[in-house]
């Protein structure tokens, strides 16, 4: 709890008020425990009271049970990670407590389940220790056969007292969440969330109350990173999608088959991976930008048509939620590591678009600009989003919809005529004409994986094939020219700057912070379009001594990451290097810091 | 950040269209059957004889006797040598990748309900890089009429074994004969689900155009199995069915119940060549009337609603 300042004494005179301004808590149990609920209700809250949340969760990859964590860090300021350290443990059992001390900050609180957890003598000094019996205490709050179940929002009772949330607020989200048909569901949720409300937490010598946050402009919408990005496919106009069910890109087609009809869309659940991008490649062929998605292995069956979408420049959106790989890897960690084949996967020279959203709110407005440069481009356009975004909750500013929905219903008004690779089209950069149009002069387009003429028909001839090869590459430098040359976050000059992208970017931010307020020269820059790369990036590298691209992934036999790698190709220049781990957890801003110090030796890096 | 750096703009058509004058739009009275020359577009890359020269011209004739608009008729292929029929058909047309033309006809089916969608395809396509997809989509009833030009061999890359292959087969990839049991197509496409199931053969036209209209006439996934001869790598594959060469050919016996799933499993076990005609046609809804049930639902719960309301709606209930 940053900045922590004494208050007066709370009426009760047991505890003591400290105002704060920021809490991460962290709470561990297995993954049948509703531990998801809290952090969900803890969300939400904060969405509601401005203040600013970002949440980070492990689920085990199996189906049930298994244990599992999740971390919420609420603040009144800028909450960009979801935090190194736990001011508060709630632990369940005793695997929850000895796994996740170490994650408890020195002098922080842990609130255990006292008929589950024994706590360890060592640790009593190091930490403040709160009991409560919280299994038993639910079961005699509800009473009857539930046994403790309910006993998580018996616990979001006693973090609601500790940290004197508002619980009219709670209430209301309780009577969302579970008002439903059956009344005693509601009733049994307030009652186990009162008993922990009202229960004295002797132990405790303080308690906690957060700074008002400051007014943001508009209202606040809480919700994680797949359902942005689901949601902004629609906002974008999306109104056919076709997936096969993968951890985590699976959440995105279970929003879009829920979603999609009220809008006239539909969602098709495939028999296999390759099916799914086939028939999205259809429905986009049928005039409309379509989506498919996936995680790790199904993007690898995909390059086969992603490449004809490529070959016949076709608008299509894929989306590649980020999962730790090979193989099927660890399918409930994040990694970052398939922008290779996001960016080159495939045989033969086939161009396509990345972009890669930083955080929740990113992804709701990345998936409509994926829609944009789909259609106006006429390309495959891969949102290279991952677990760690996928599954985190934010709070986020309202978009203001009426202004960002759009409507892309094809044209399908007659043409006098229509050439699909027109060579002579200004940077290589055609349309694609939907079926169902008239052309007047009876001559039709086939759109074709062959190399092909002007019309779509195959060719041998090697002048086409390398006027249709620099078309196609054409068009994406012409993108790479329209795109904004990324903000330097920090002065532009410096010793060191980091390079991140996607989830890299909240705790790359965070530890520029650091390093400045301890007088070191340090910025960095997040690359949300990483292929084609903007330009401008010459000239910001110009500014620093050294470049560090931070990404997870592995170093790779040449000792860069993979967009490391990709810099310094384009690039050439030695001062760029790579920081990268793949231990399937998000960076925390520390490791950043250390693994900068560790990377220049030591060396002083002020200005 | 809710500045779109690529916000929504409409975007002029390109392809030779940008600076000519509007296209008035056409009269339904004004419409005339296309002709052959019309609808036909690269003289076919086929080797003199081929079976599937006469599939192409039958398309011509249905199109044309169906009186079917131009812009609407789509067609769309997988890879092989049959594959390559949209580029001999003046029309819409997508080539897709090798075995995938299903999945991609069923985006397009799903999507564009007003749109004609034919698919062509061959026994290399169609069962075995595509046999997941021919399963499915017969299963989910999708609109569309998929004509396999089947010929018992890979002919593009030249000989090798078909799924269809009969046992015993030389083949460059099986020189001493085919060993694997040979798919037979339309006990496959009735297991499968598919709601028609016909077979023809190249050598009989009138029958083969039957067929077209008889599938292009069923709400749902039409499936025609074509006997379609390939000349160069198995010649005289399909004699025994033609009466020019002495073989025979016997339409399905009129007492056959069509809508009876097992009558067809049997017929189409009949010893070779078999029968020709309809096997099997029972309609059930298609997926592309289902999924249109589900959206009329949906939408007559936010009628009236501008999308981006109906958005505010979700969002109301994250806050």
């Amino acid at each position: 709890m940053s900045a922590v300042a004494e208050g007066p004494s709370s009426a009760d005179g047991q505890s003591r008020l400290t105002k704060i301004n920021e809490a991460v808590i962290r709470i561990a149990g297995n993954s049948q425990d509703g531990i998801q609920a809290i952090g969900g209700f803890l969300a939400r809250l904060a969405g509601r009271s401005e203040q600013e949340v970002m949440t980070f969760m492990t689920i085990p990859s199996t189906i049930s049970g298994g244990p599992s964590i999740f971390q919420v860090r609420i603040g009144s300021g800028d909450v960009l990670s979801a935090g190194d350290e736990a001011d508060m443990l709630l632990a369940f059992y005793q695997h929850s407590y000895e796994g996740h001390i170490n994650s408890v900050k020195l002098g922080g609180i842990v609130l255990y389940d006292s008929d589950h957890v024994t706590p360890k003598p060592e640790w009593l000094e190091r930490y403040r220790h709160v009991g409560v019996a919280i299994s038993s205490k639910t079961v005699e709050a509800i009473g009857g056969t539930g046994r403790d179940k309910g006993k998580n929002i018996f616990s979001l009772g006693l973090l609601a007292r500790i940290y004197d949330l508002d619980v009219e607020k709670i209430t209301k989200l309780l009577g969302e969440r579970f008002g439903g048909k059956d009344a005693t569901i509601l009733q049994n949720a307030v009652t186990c969330f009162n008993a922990g409300h009202s229960h004295q937490l002797q132990d405790l010598l303080k308690t906690y109350q957060f700074r008002h946050a400051e007014v943001r402009g508009g209202q606040q919408v809480v919700m994680n990173g797949n359902e942005a990005l689901a949601f902004g496919l629609i906002a974008a106009g999306v109104r056919f999608g076709a997936g096969y069910p993968i951890t985590p890109w699976s959440d995105i087609m279970e929003l879009l088959r829920r979603e999609l009809p009220k809008y006239g869309g539909t969602f098709v659940q495939c028999e296999d991976e390759i099916a799914s991008i086939s028939m999205a490649i259809g429905a986009s062929w049928g005039g409309r930008v379509a989506v498919t998605g996936s995680s790790g292995p199904g993007i690898s069956l995909k390059t086969e048509a992603l490449g004809w979408a490529s070959m016949a420049e076709m608008p299509l959106i894929i989306v590649d939620v980020q999962r730790g790989g090979p193989s099927t890897g660890m399918p409930t960690n994040v990694e970052q590591s398939d922008l290779n084949i996001a960016c080159f996967g495939g045989h033969g020279d086939s161009p396509r678009v990345v972009l890669a959203p930083s955080g929740v709110e990113d992804c709701f407005y990345t998936a409509i600009e994926a829609v944009n440069i789909a259609r106006k481009y006429s390309t495959p356009v891969l949102i290279l989003t991952d677990q760690g975004i996928a599954s985190r909750i934010e709070a986020f500013i309202e978009p203001d919809l009426r202004k960002v929905c759009q409507d892309i219903t094809p044209d399908l008004s007659p043409v006098p005529d229509h050439k699909p690779y027109d060579l002579t089209a200004p940077d290589g950069v055609t349309r694609h004409l939907a079926p169902g149009t008239r052309i007047a002069s009876g001559k039709y387009p086939v759109v074709t994986g062959l190399e092909h003429d002007e019309l779509g028909h195959p060719t041998g001839s090697p002048k086409l094939h390398v006027a249709m090869t620099a078309k196609r590459r054409n068009k994406l430098r012409k993108l790479a020219s329209d795109l904004p040359v990324p903000a330097v976050y920090g002065p532009s000059e410096g010793q060191i700057l980091l390079v991140g992208w996607g989830s890299t970017y909240g705790p790359m931010r965070e530890a520029v912070d650091t390093f400045r307020s301890l007088g070191d020269a340090v910025s960095c820059i997040n690359l949300k379009y990483v292929n084609p790369l903007p330009g401008g990036l010459d000239e910001i590298f110009k500014g620093f001594r050294h470049v560090f691209v931070v990404e997870l992934n592995d170093e790779g036999v040449y000792g860069y990451g993979q967009l490391g790698a990709v810099l310094r190709a384009r690039h050439c220049d030695p001062k760029i290097r790579g920081i990268t781990k793949v231990d399937g957890l998000t960076w925390k801003v520390k490791e950043i810091v250390d693994r900068v110090r560790a990377a220049v030796g030591g060396a002083p890096v002020k200005a | 950040m809710s500045e779109l750096k690529f916000p929504f703009t409409p975007l002029p058509r390109t392809g030779g269209t940008v600076t000519s004058d509007p296209v008035p739009p056409l009269a339904d009275s004004d419409r005339k059957p296309l002709t052959k020359k019309e609808i036909s577009a690269d003289h076919p890359t086929w080797c003199p004889g081929c079976g599937d020269f006469s599939v192409l011209a039958l398309y011509f004739k249905l199109i044309e006797r169906r009186k079917m608009w131009h812009e609407k008729v789509t067609t769309v292929a997988g890879i092989g040598c049959s594959s390559r029929f949209p580029y001999f058909v003046q029309a819409h047309g997508a080539h897709f990748i090798h075995g995938r033309a299903l999945p991609f006809a069923s985006g397009v089916s799903l999507s564009r309900p007003d749109l004609h969608v034919f698919v062509f395809g061959g026994d290399g396509d169609a069962f075995s890089i595509g046999g997941n997809h021919f399963s499915h989509t017969a299963r989910k009833n999708i609109k569309m009429t998929y004509v396999v030009m089947d010929n018992f061999v890979y002919g593009l890359t030249k000989k090798q074994t078909s799924p269809t292959s009969p046992i015993g087969f030389k083949s460059k990839t099986d020189i001493w004969g085919s060993l694997d049991r040979p798919i037979n197509p339309l006990k496959q496409a009735i297991a499968a689900g598919a709601t028609f199931v016909a077979r023809t053969t190249h050598t009989n036209p009138n029958h083969v155009l039957e067929m077209m209209e008889a599938a292009m006439d069923h709400d749902g996934f039409s499936y025609i199995e074509c006997l379609s001869e390939c000349v160069e790598f198995y010649p005289g594959a399909f004699d025994a069915s033609n009466p020019r060469k002495g073989g025979k050919f016997d339409l399905v016996p009129k007492e056959h119940d069509v809508t009876d799933e097992y009558a067809a499993y049997r017929l189409a076990d009949t010893a070779w060549p078999g029968c020709f005609g309809i096997f099997y046609r029972n309609p059930r809804p298609t997926k592309n009337a289902n999924e249109a049930k589900i959206i009329e639902e949906h939408r007559s719960k936010v009628s009236g609603l501008a999308d981006w309301e109906i958005l505010q709606k979700s969002f109301a209930r994250m806050k």
